[in-house]
């Protein structure tokens, strides 16, 4: 059993983060963003028949899928939440390949949508985390990538100019980027150390900053995809893997579970990482992508500082890395930051990068990371020549 | 006395005794009867064999940090006394726990050694904390 070829990429949508959510609603930008990608796959809404969902932190609630099809109008064969923190994007793009070669459904809709503000029901905190996690004050993410980097530095003396490196190439992609957020001015390594530092050793610019948004994604049938308006962008490989959630319990916490994500991935595409014209790793934090190149399999372990330092990150280097400008500078929009990586390797992918086109780009890698290193999802994508 | 304003341990019938035993300035750990690893945090099952054949036993309190920072920031107001060392300590007896160093935080290293010790925060609840050995 392989997914294979059996499911593409055929739309996107993707809305322009904003800082503040004024009178905007995670439903509303849901309904902005299916209508940006269902249009994009050149398909009528009536033509969508499967439905996963992100449920956002501004609006949880039980039932999020059936009540947010019923928003959009849909007549779905297939629905369910992908509840995977910020793997849930990618997690979500295989699961629809899956129910696609399971003959459920042909076209199905993966969306994210959500506000920078915690709405009325908070969501909730699992007991466990309430009880031995809390009140020591391990609260958010945080916390637990800032003790990954302070392990990362003891073990393979990573620096934090390295880490710096991975803020400011994304950023020159960013300056390419009008959806970016912060896509203004460029960044220097001394910009990044100067930040404030919020949890040692990770400074402010090291960090992801909320914002409001969405993006989707139209993933189709061969039948479908074959007739599509834009090229399609096949599903070549697929992994996921999760072995803890907080990172206390981890067996490593600078060995990620991202190693057999990706190594079922590349094996099911029967390519390698050396093979990629570009790569999209979830970049929550500077640390989470020198980890993710190095358990991803693209330099050795504990070598992920020197490589990024070695390399040109940019979508004119010789290792194109979020060439959307990463999370960190296109911004957080709840589980639609982790989206941002999978609509940018479909873009650049359809040849769609505009002034940040990656030449010739027919093979891509994505990774999707849920909370602290947890949950795990890679992707191998193609435009086939 | 100021009243305590920080998140409590809520306990469950699987944590009650290692809550009571930190009450009495006790640091314990469930041990798996099988395949005798020691478990943290309580469970009803063991998380390596699966056995429920788990007791409690008396642990030295020393350990290791294994990795920490320093929240300069917190993402909740109620700790707003930040700077505090978070951590990851692991015990000498195996497990890892998350707690928090009462050090000054330029004085926190990794793989520092370090012992328990138990912080009375309210009269009902005992936190289990370290400090440099």
């Amino acid at each position: 059993m392989s997914l294979k070829g059996k499911a593409a990429a055929i739309g996107i949508g993707e809305l322009k983060p904003v800082k503040e959510p004024g009178d905007l609603t995670a439903l509303g930008l849901t309904a902005r963003v299916a209508a940006e990608a269902i249009a994009d796959a050149g398909l009528e809404k009536k033509d969508i028949d499967g439905f996963l969902v992100g449920v956002p932190f501004s609006d949880p609630g039980m039932i999020y899928p059936a009540s947010a099809a019923e928003v959009l109008g849909l007549n779905v064969r297939m629905l369910n939440q992908v509840d995977i923190g910020g793997a849930s994007p990618a997690g979500m793009i295989w699961r629809a390949a899956a129910a696609i070669d399971a003959g459920m459904c042909s076209a199905v809709l993966c969306i994210v949508a959500d506000l920078n503000k915690v709405g009325d029901q908070r969501p909730p905190v699992i007991s466990v985390q309430r009880e031995f996690e809390a009140p020591y004050g391990n609260l958010g993410a945080n916390c637990g990538y800032a003790m990954i980097a302070h392990r990362h530095m003891y073990e393979y003396g990573t620096t934090a100019r390295q880490m710096a490196k991975v803020a400011v190439d994304q950023r020159s992609s960013a300056l390419k980027n009008p959806l970016a957020t912060f896509n203004d001015k460029p960044l220097t390594i001394d910009d990044v150390l100067n930040s404030r530092m919020i949890v040692d050793p990770l400074h402010l610019y090291e960090i992801v900053s909320p914002v409001s948004g969405g993006a989707a994604v139209i993933v189709a049938s061969p039948e479908l995809a074959k007739r599509a308006k834009n090229p399609p962008i096949w599903l070549l490989g697929a992994g996921e893997y999760a072995n803890h959630s907080t990172i206390t319990y981890a067996p490593s916490i600078t060995e990620s579970p991202i190693k057999p994500a990706a190594e079922a991935a590349f094996k099911m595409a029967g390519l390698q990482p050396k093979d990629m014209d570009l790569a999209c790793p979830y970049d929550c934090y500077t640390i989470t992508v020198i980890v993710t190149l190095e358990d991803a399999g693209f330099c050795k372990k504990g070598d992920g500082g020197p490589f990024v330092m070695e390399h040109d990150l940019t979508y004119a280097g010789d290792f194109p890395c979020n060439t959307h400008g990463g999370q960190l500078s296109f911004g957080q929009a709840g589980l639609a930051g982790g989206m941002s990586h999978v609509t940018e390797a479909i873009r650049q992918l359809m040849g769609r990068g505009g002034e940040r086109q990656v030449k010739g780009a027919a093979l891509g890698y994505v990774n999707g990371n849920g909370g602290i290193m947890s949950e795990q999802s890679s992707l191998v994508l193609e435009r086939k020549s | 006395m100021s009243e305590y304003y920080k998140p409590l341990p809520k306990q469950t019938p699987t944590s009650r005794p290692f809550w009571e035993a930190a009450r009495r300035h006790e640091l314990i750990l469930q041990q798996c009867g099988a395949c005798r690893a020691f478990i943290y945090y309580p469970r009803d099952r063991c998380p390596k064999c699966f056995s429920d054949n788990l007791g409690w036993e008396r642990v030295s309190g020393r350990g290791k940090v294994y990795s920490y920072t320093v929240v300069r920031r917190a993402s909740s107001r109620v700790f707003a006394d930040a700077p505090y060392v978070l951590a990851i300590v692991e015990l000498a007896e195996g497990p890892r726990m998350t707690s928090n160093i009462v050090a000054a935080p330029e004085d926190v290293r990794v793989e520092m050694p370090v012992q328990v010790f138990f912080d009375d925060v309210t009269p009902d609840h005992t936190l289990v904390k370290f400090k440099p050995a």
